[in-house]
């Protein structure tokens, strides 16, 4: 990509906030995030991120994109899977390791019912309202 | 197929033992015998936080919280929200009761947990400038270069009320105008990512999850001071935050954001990573910049300034991480904007590291004012396994212990300072009833005397004559004169030393002997140790009335110092104890005393 002018930029930001708007849920994409900062890596979340591929892969499920983030805060419950999938509330898994992940491809993304015991809310979401 | 709707019950333990298991059963039980099975769903959920108020339920996709929930509430809440839609209002949480203030934004504004600094982490991939661009990014620093003149966007940041994060909160604005006013010529930006607080990982995470914004925020501050270069000193700890930095500079080299030119602007700005070998002093800005450098990483003092002859004798602004994640949001939104939030001279957010003993640990960012009661028991869900709170301990090792009595003050800057502890850079750590205070202290003592450079007496000698009061106190073997000395050494620390190490290492000895002076009292004249932490001053016996003989203390003790007959009463040779406490932890009898 050759360098930006500010009009680049510009063009660029709302190509760009149109194609992440499209993964919103309301839409036909699914999305797995999986938190991969430090303290997710340290627990396992190399392994959780490669076990949810792998899964889909094995299902030939192809509209759920598995992506990367940093660290969601839920230190206490490491790692953290945000799971986005249409007409279902968008929720945040913790402590998922390589059978929770695959556990999630299963009931959440296919079967469409949420995975117990794994469910973690950001902190304070619903404190500080 | 899906359901129409989900019922999440919390599953944290404090819930779970307050009748959450029954609640969750009472719901599932009230779901089919409505005949809701294939509309609703019930879940437990990991603890959601409020502990206090538990058991919490909520309803989705209505996002409705309902506290203090009964197992005969359960049918209220099916016949009432799931089949009629009405919120089952007595269950709510009073919403009232919110003390955040966050200013004229209105309500929705501050729905989520209130984040700036990590607005974008645990949101885009970092190691895709697009979706940082896509959240609004380099929006400021476009606004900046074809809008904004240097002095413009200072009286902004100034406006702002920033103050710097990485622990002494001095007005970022002004730090910028020191270095701006000095005569043109070479000038450098430096991010200070040299987080070294044990138990501190904000800096870290924020470098991880959000590595533009911080890029972002050092091309805006090199427009501002007049600098066209920058040098990240960051420790090689951090491996992962170096790799997500170098990928991150390099995509804004290569779309033009960084370099020669940037965006046609006639503005140029270098960025460079520098690493630290994790030393704790060059995390202090001179003796950092000595490193840069290549000399060793010691303090000098000041004045002069960096801002007026920092590296390479240059005028150099230092600002830390988390300092800088602010400016993007300050510039795109307005200073008057941040200026609305926190209180009346700290203003904005502040990120924490959250950890100790408490339930959920983990990453926050709450306004300034917040209570610490607010951040360790509604946000931090309580203390673990329903433990007494002692203290917290703001700014590492350079801080105080923060005692029960203050759980209330809103937090700031001057409120902090107030009662004996800093700011810090950010990590909160929870302490409760089994942590013996004189032990923590001496933890901390024995980490900045570990740390301290040698470079000045009051910190290399005070340090460590403070660590050997507090071993001979823990040990057993300590007098009240040693009290006496340790408060004097401490304020010489504090008045003496050459930089900020050594002037507030001694704060976890000064806080702790303010608040917690009954348990140094009890360690030197009862030789006493409450928490059972110090063990020369614990003594192993076992109780022969409540011993049922059945050898488990026996077979566990590596010393072999416990005897006596199955079934029979057994005693403890005091001799040959070596007080690991093994045995104290395996009785389920609580027939082992320990004192």
């Amino acid at each position: 990509m050759a360098k930006l002018t500010l009009n680049d930029l510009r063009k660029l930001r709302d190509e760009k906030q149109k194609t992440m708007a499209k993964r919103d849920p309301s839409n036909k994409d699914a999305q797995v995030i999986v938190g991969m900062g430090t303290c997710g890596i340290a627990a396992g979340a190399k392994e959780t991120f490669n076990a949810i591929i792998e899964e889909l892969d094995a299902k030939g499920i192809t509209h759920v994109l598995v992506r990367q983030t940093g660290c969601m805060g839920l230190c206490h419950s490491e790692p953290t899977v945000e799971v986005i999938v249409p007409n279902m509330p968008v929720v945040i898994y913790g402590n998922v390791d390589a059978e929770t992940g695959r556990q999630i491809v299963h009931a959440h993304i296919i079967g469409k019912t949420l995975v117990d015991n794994h469910i973690c809310d950001k902190p304070a979401m619903d404190i500080v309202r | 197929m899906g359901y129409k709707q989900y019922i999440l019950v919390c599953g944290g333990t404090a819930c779970e033992s307050n009748q959450g298991i029954a609640l969750f059963n009472a719901l599932k039980n009230a779901v089919v015998s409505n005949g809701l099975v294939n509309d609703v769903q019930v879940v437990r959920t990991g603890c959601l936080g409020f502990c206090e108020k538990g058991p919490i339920v909520k309803v989705l996709p209505q996002d409705t919280f309902y506290v203090e929930v009964k197992p005969e509430d359960a049918e209220t809440i099916i016949k009432e929200h799931i089949v009629k839609g009405r919120v089952v209002s007595r269950l709510l949480y009073d919403k009232k009761q919110s003390k955040i203030n966050v200013g004229i934004e209105g309500i929705d504004f501050y729905q989520k947990q209130f984040r700036i600094v990590l607005r974008n982490c645990g949101v885009i991939d970092p190691d895709k400038i697009d979706e940082y661009i896509a959240r609004d990014g380099y929006k400021a620093l476009e606004k900046v270069l074809f809008t904004m003149k240097p002095q413009d966007v200072i009286d902004e940041v100034s406006k702002s009320g920033l103050r710097g994060r990485g622990g002494a909160g001095f007005p970022t604005g002004k730090k910028w105008s020191f270095a701006a006013a000095q005569p043109a010529g070479q000038k450098y930006m430096v991010c200070n990512a040299d987080e070294g607080d044990p138990g501190a990982y904000m800096d870290r995470s924020t470098l991880e999850g959000d590595p533009h914004s911080v890029l972002e925020a050092m091309i805006i501050a090199g427009y501002a001071i007049g600098a066209d270069k920058g040098f990240i000193y960051i420790r090689a700890e951090y491996p992962l935050a170096i790799q997500r930095l170098e990928t991150a500079i390099a995509q804004s080299r290569e779309y033009g954001l960084l370099g020669k030119d940037i965006l046609g602007s006639g503005f140029s700005f270098e960025i460079e990573i520098r690493l630290g070998a994790g030393a704790f002093v060059c995390g202090e800005e001179t003796a950092l910049l000595a490193s840069i450098e290549g000399n060793r990483g010691m303090p000098n003092p000041r004045p002069p300034f960096p801002a007026v002859k920092g590296l390479w004798g240059r005028p150099t602004v230092i600002n830390n991480v988390e300092t800088l994640a602010n400016i993007p949001v300050i510039l795109t939104k307005g200073g008057l904007w941040f200026s609305k939030i926190g209180t009346a001279t700290s203003k904005g957010t502040k990120v924490f590291a959250l950890t100790g003993k408490i339930n959920n640990s983990g990453l926050i960012e709450v306004p300034m004012g917040t209570t610490l009661r607010e951040i360790i028991f509604d946000i931090g869900g309580g203390i673990r396994n329903g433990k007494a709170f002692k203290a917290a301990q703001t700014g590492g090792p350079s801080g105080g212990m923060i005692p029960p009595q203050f759980l209330d003050i809103p937090i700031d800057y001057e409120n902090l300072g107030k009662i004996g502890s800093i700011m810090g850079s950010g990590g909160l750590i929870v302490m409760d009833e089994d942590d013996c205070i004189p032990n923590i202290a001496k933890f901390y003592l024995d980490f900045t005397v570990d740390e301290s450079c040698g470079k000045c007496a009051p910190c290399r000698i005070g340090g460590r004559k403070l660590l050997n009061y507090l071993e001979k106190i823990c040990n057993g073997d300590g007098t009240s004169a040693d009290i006496e000395n340790m408060q004097e050494i401490s304020e010489a620390m504090a008045r003496a030393s050459l930089c900020g190490l050594g002037q507030t290492a001694s704060n976890p000895v000064k806080s702790s002997l303010r608040y917690f002076m009954d348990e140094y009292k009890e360690h030197i004249d009862e030789k006493k140790c409450r928490a059972g932490k110090c063990k020369n001053l614990l003594r192993y016996t076992i109780d022969t009335a409540k011993c049922v003989g059945c050898t488990a203390c026996a077979r566990v003790c590596p010393a072999s110092a416990i005897a006596g007959e199955r079934k029979q009463p057994h005693v403890i040779d005091k001799t040959k104890c070596i007080k690991c406490g093994q045995c104290f932890e395996v009785c389920k009898f609580h027939a082992v005393n320990r004192a």
